[in-house]
């Protein structure tokens, strides 16, 4: 097995008994995303050499004795929307191409305080709108399970990054289902924590009261690593939790007895694709095998989230995305006045997803439509809050699918924006009501697609969700997924 | 109800400062009407005496104490300004023209 196949946690152990160098497991991650990357391009950056500065860092720090963090020397892949001190950090916008931030996110200086050396940052739809990582402004990222399909998004990039090898770990954020859509469509494991459990300090804002930053991993216990890391109190963001964070990685083993699951019925919604709904209930059957108590639960504004979401996101990306405007930073076009200035610095930087997040943000919150709309959906979004906080009433953890289908070819919904949004739709209202969620693996489409299921708790119950999802790990065959890359040169010899 | 968006477009680009060209507008106006009227399904829930959610966390408003700490030096918070001069950003004339009927 080498270096780039292995789990972050077994890294994190061979490191500690010095059996590797974080040199050597820097440079076997490097070396697959060499071979790998110019094929399915997760990566908008990469940072081999500051990776290799940092593990040899390390490295010399562990010969002189010194206690050190469990996944220091572990390299992490970062989203190109979380600012990075003196690397570039594009949103994946034309706008941002070449902007430099002067600080770096918290979640940035934990990694960087902790050892983790960071191998560059990743594909993702342009400010983080989109379900595809199509809308990147440079290039789209193309599933690894079949090539001509897409990653889904908006962390696309990241999700690409684990499932391939490039890199063990990953952050993405997850605004309207992000990280847990293309973890699904890739074969991953992506955690959406409780809003407000990691810091959003120096994530690029798109919908503030849903953005979340979250873990992309192979395994549960790597995502309970870095969780350990990154999450908690931080006082530079003001809608960071102040509650204690328990210690994720230890007693991830499941114990389902009693566990109450609220199995979702998704009813016969629109473009859902039959298999989907074959492995959760596959997934339900199992949980009840082993001792927990399924029953069914019906969130039954689950239509109704996905047009709320379509007014709020958009509403907070048109503020949000006021800031744009060639003075300060980023892409800057001419005119003869301020606001001809702005006008085409906007229009020439900003790709066609964005404009229309932003126009109908900016008709939502407009003079004669703000109560109609806005107020309207932030309305709703408090009937879907109650929705949850009944269904948590009589169940601990909701099992639902990840996403409606599999992986969808490139091309596909571009045209479409409606059929695109709708690739969130078991995502979306887990985010509005802030609650934390998270997508594992559950099987395979006949095609040979990986679908992925989605596990959601009461606020602050991360671990159970890792608990949950640890348990489908143990009863798949082989636990860990990697699909084949035939399509690389040498065709067989790249399986991992 | 159809929504249409095509009046509004130019409007609304206006508010966004957004320059959109001439076919751009016709494609968005189509979609972003489809967009609105799907939106708009929420009109037909009751919301009859519900708070809006503007936020999830519970918590309250958050303050700290009022005190001067180390920020960014000026050149380092002006480094991504693609015009400066003088330690200033430069922008195009924001004053009309200075002669005034008098």
């Amino acid at each position: 097995m080498r270096l780039y196949e292995q789990t972050a946690a077994d890294l994190s152990r061979m490191l500690q008994s010095r059996e590797v160098s974080s040199v050597e497991v820097v440079r076997s991650f490097l070396e697959r995303i060499n071979e790998v990357d110019p094929h399915l391009r997760a990566f908008i950056t990469q940072t081999p050499v500051m990776a290799l500065d940092s593990a040899g860092e390390i490295d010399a720090r562990r010969t002189r004795g010194e206690t050190l963090h469990p996944l220091a020397g572990v390299p992490v892949a970062v989203k190109d929307n979380i600012s990075t001190m003196d690397l570039r950090t594009t949103c994946a916008s034309r706008i941002l191409e070449n902007y430099i931030p002067p600080f770096d996110a918290t979640v940035i200086s934990v990694i960087k305080k902790a050892g983790m050396p960071i191998l560059g940052k990743t594909n993702l739809d342009e400010f983080a709108m989109g379900s595809s990582t199509e809308n990147s402004a440079f290039y789209p990222t193309r599933n690894p399970w079949d090539p001509e399909r897409v990653p889904g998004g908006s962390s696309g990039g990241s999700a690409v990054a684990v499932a391939t090898g490039m890199a063990p770990l990953a952050l993405g954020s997850d605004t309207g289902g992000s990280i847990r859509q293309p973890a699904s469509l890739c074969g991953v494991t992506g955690l959406r924590p409780t809003y407000g459990r990691i810091s959003r300090y120096g994530l690029v804002a798109f919908a503030s009261s849903l953005d979340q930053i979250g873990t992309v991993s192979t395994t549960a216990l790597d995502g309970a690593l870095l969780m350990n890391l990154v999450a908690g109190y931080d006082p530079l963001d003001s809608t960071s939790l102040p509650d204690q964070i328990p210690d994720y990685p230890t007693g991830l083993e499941p114990d389902l007895k009693k566990l109450r699951v609220g199995l979702i019925r998704y009813g016969r919604m629109e473009g859902f694709d039959p298999q989907v709904s074959e492995a959760v209930n596959r997934a339900a059957s199992l949980l009840e095998e082993h001792g927990a108590e399924v029953g069914e639960v019906s969130l039954p504004l689950t239509d109704y989230g996905l047009s709320a979401y379509y007014l709020i996101a958009p509403s907070e990306a048109s503020s949000n995305l006021g800031r744009y405007d060639g003075v300060r930073y980023g892409f800057c076009s001419d005119g003869d006045s301020i606001e001809a200035m702005f006008s085409r610095t906007r229009g020439e930087g900003f790709g066609p997803e964005v404009k229309r997040r932003i126009m109908i943000g900016t008709y939502a919150l407009s003079a004669g439509y703000y109560d109609a709309y806005y107020l309207k959906a932030m309305k709703v979004r408090t009937l879907i809050r109650c929705d949850y906080e009944q269904a948590f009433n009589k169940f601990d953890l909701l099992l639902g699918a990840a996403s409606p289908t599999p992986a969808f070819k490139l091309g596909e919904k571009t045209e479409d924006p409606l059929q695109m949004y709708l690739s969130d739709v078991c995502n979306i209202t887990d985010s509005l009501a802030g609650v934390p969620s998270l997508a594992v693996p559950g099987g395979f489409s006949s095609g040979g697609l990986p679908i992925g299921l989605q596990l959601t708790a009461r606020p602050m119950q991360e671990k159970l969700l890792l608990k949950a999802a640890r348990f489908f790990e143990e009863q798949r065959q082989p636990a860990l997924l990697r699909p084949k890359l035939e399509y690389l040169e040498g065709g067989g010899s790249n399986e991992i | 109800m159809p929504v249409d968006f095509g009046k509004e477009v130019d409007y609304v680009a206006r508010l966004a400062r957004l320059s959109l060209e001439p076919g751009e507008k016709e494609r968005m106006a189509g979609q972003l009407s489809e967009i609105l009227e799907t939106a708009r399904r929420i009109q037909e829930l009751d919301t009859t005496g519900v708070e809006p959610t503007s936020h999830v966390t519970e918590l309250p408003a958050v303050l700290r104490e009022d005190r001067i700490k180390p920020s960014l030096p000026l050149n380092r918070a002006l480094q991504n300004a693609p015009r400066r001069e003088k330690g200033f950003v430069k922008v195009p004339r924001i004053t009309a023209s200075e002669q005034t009927e008098e």
